[in-house]
């Protein structure tokens, strides 16, 4: 979908419009009240442009902003930084992954203040798994800022136009600030006030862990409902696509945080197409988050399953018929017919 | 001393109360702290700071108390140190990502609030770390700043 104010070269970027933070995309779309679509995309092994690229394009048209991971899973890829840098020049809507375990305050504000200069309109802040969970286990973690005082870092940053030492600067990063939940690991009762702690850190959006479970998803969002705290951010839900029982057992044991019923991963078991079940879990998972009270869009993380996105989301139509922007889409005709107001 | 940690979140609520006299003494005792000399007393202090809090809490002197806000639960025991809850990677048991034989410090800090009669400071924003007060006492920090603080509304 394209905006009445498109800028008339691709990768400069859009206008801030009032009461807005960002002059990203994504903030336009969920403020509209649309169902919003992000999906995560891996940083390459590469220093490759054309590697990132290639990635991207397999989500044209189906997600309204991309995440790129920060050493995601405390493994080494391009920087997030690179790889958000890469396609906000060329007009796509980034979410730049910012982890806490790699670098410390010094080097992060400046990581965003270079991010928010190359065109990244939102940012999510995360605290990062440990390096244990990665193939350098070895590596010093650094954990200088937890995500709830980057979040506030970076909110005083856009805010208030200065660092966190009092210094000031001549053009803050004007981004929509996001934080990660996670419903589905104790301590469950308190996961709600950690929510509301970010909120009042400065976020602004969630994407949260996947989800398996929807009756626990029911319960975290019905004690959302109860603080009223849709009201004061924008949740996606983490969705993943699980390709076999025994991906899902693997991902289950290796992955921190992530919780897979018993019951999804017997389902796998039993189906004689897994890949097919898999996606099937995951268009089911998706219509009931969809029809959640509270919920502002899915954000999908299918590692090494990124092909399946865009058949998931069609079969699904949780974007209602909208053509999300992608660079040529101002050459297709069903991008202008979804344009938004 | 693990198992003291774990003692120390059970008897939250006794801990707290103790505390809030012990802060009320500290902050009293500002003037004379002031007289003998802060630097002078603050070796002596940090080591039996370092002694007392080491057993209850696994306490490492990061010179910015927070475990009235965390259930008496000590975050820098935390290996992500995270100060403001536990990270998303905590295990379907409670514990550790990191450490997995080690019960999550957050799970620990939230059983602890709820025994707590100001439990609810677990919600206030911690701001990040001083890494330059690492070592020092936090006991004499509250008492010079919250006796400052008393002095200049007196």
């Amino acid at each position: 979908m394209t905006f009445n104010d498109e800028p008339p070269e691709r990768g400069t970027p859009l206008s801030i419009r009032p009461g807005h933070s960002s002059p990203g995309r994504l903030e336009r779309v969920l403020r509209a009240g649309n169902f919003a679509v992000t999906a995560e995309l891996s940083p390459p092994d590469s220093a490759d442009p054309e590697e990132v690229y290639a990635r991207a394009r397999v989500f044209d048209g189906f997600v309204d902003a991309m995440n790129a991971t920060d050493g995601a899973g405390a493994n080494c890829h391009m920087s997030s930084v690179g790889v958000c840098a890469l396609l906000s020049r060329v007009g796509y809507s980034t979410v730049l992954q910012v982890s806490c375990r790699d670098r410390n305050r010094i080097a992060i504000q400046g990581d965003v203040l270079g991010a928010a200069a190359m065109g990244v309109a939102s940012i999510l802040c995360l605290t990062g798994d440990g390096v244990q969970a990665g193939d350098e286990p070895e590596a010093k973690p650094v954990f200088d800022f937890d995500s709830v005082s980057l979040l506030r870092a970076v909110r005083i940053m856009r805010d208030e136009s200065r660092l966190l030492t009092g210094r000031k600067l001549a053009t803050p990063p004007r981004v929509f600030i996001g934080a990660a939940a996670n419903p589905f690991v104790p301590p469950h009762d308190y996961q709600v006030l950690k929510l509301n702690k970010k909120i009042a850190a400065g976020a602004q959006f969630i994407q949260t862990q996947y989800c398996f479970d929807a009756p626990r998803l029911n319960e975290f969002m019905r004690e959302v409902r109860a603080l009223d705290l849709h009201k004061q951010v924008f949740i996606l839900v983490g969705v993943g696509v699980l390709s076999s029982a025994q991906a899902a057992r693997w991902i289950r044991n290796h992955v921190p945080g992530v919780h897979i019923p018993d019951a999804v991963i017997e389902r796998l078991e039993r189906a004689s197409n897994p890949q097919d079940e898999g996606k099937q879990i995951s268009i089911e998972i998706i219509r009931e988050i969809r029809d959640i009270e509270g919920v502002a869009g899915i954000h999908v993380m299918a590692y090494h399953q990124e092909h399946t996105i865009a058949e998931i989301i069609e079969r699904t139509d949780v974007l209602e018929g909208r053509v999300c922007w992608f660079p040529e889409c101002d050459a297709t005709q069903a991008c202008l017919s979804a344009s938004a107001k | 001393m693990y198992h003291a940690r774990l003692w120390s979140v059970r008897h939250a609520r006794l801990l707290e109360a103790f505390y809030q006299c012990f802060e009320k003494v500290l902050i009293r005792l500002h003037p004379l702290f002031e007289r003998i000399g802060y630097q002078r007393l603050e070796q002596p202090v940090a080591a039996t700071e370092k002694v007392v809090k080491g057993f209850l809490f696994d306490c490492r002197m990061c010179g910015r108390c927070v475990l009235s806000n965390t259930g008496m639960s000590c975050p820098m025991n935390c290996p992500k140190n995270m100060r403001n809850g536990p990270c998303g990677g905590v295990r379907p048991d409670g514990f550790c990502e990191v450490k997995p034989d080690m019960r999550c410090v957050w799970v620990e800090a939230w059983t602890g609030s709820q025994r707590m009669r100001e439990g609810a400071a677990i919600e206030s924003v911690q701001i990040q770390l001083d890494w330059r007060l690492q070592n020092s006492s936090a006991w004499l920090r509250v008492a010079r700043e919250k006796g400052e603080q008393r002095a200049g509304s007196l």
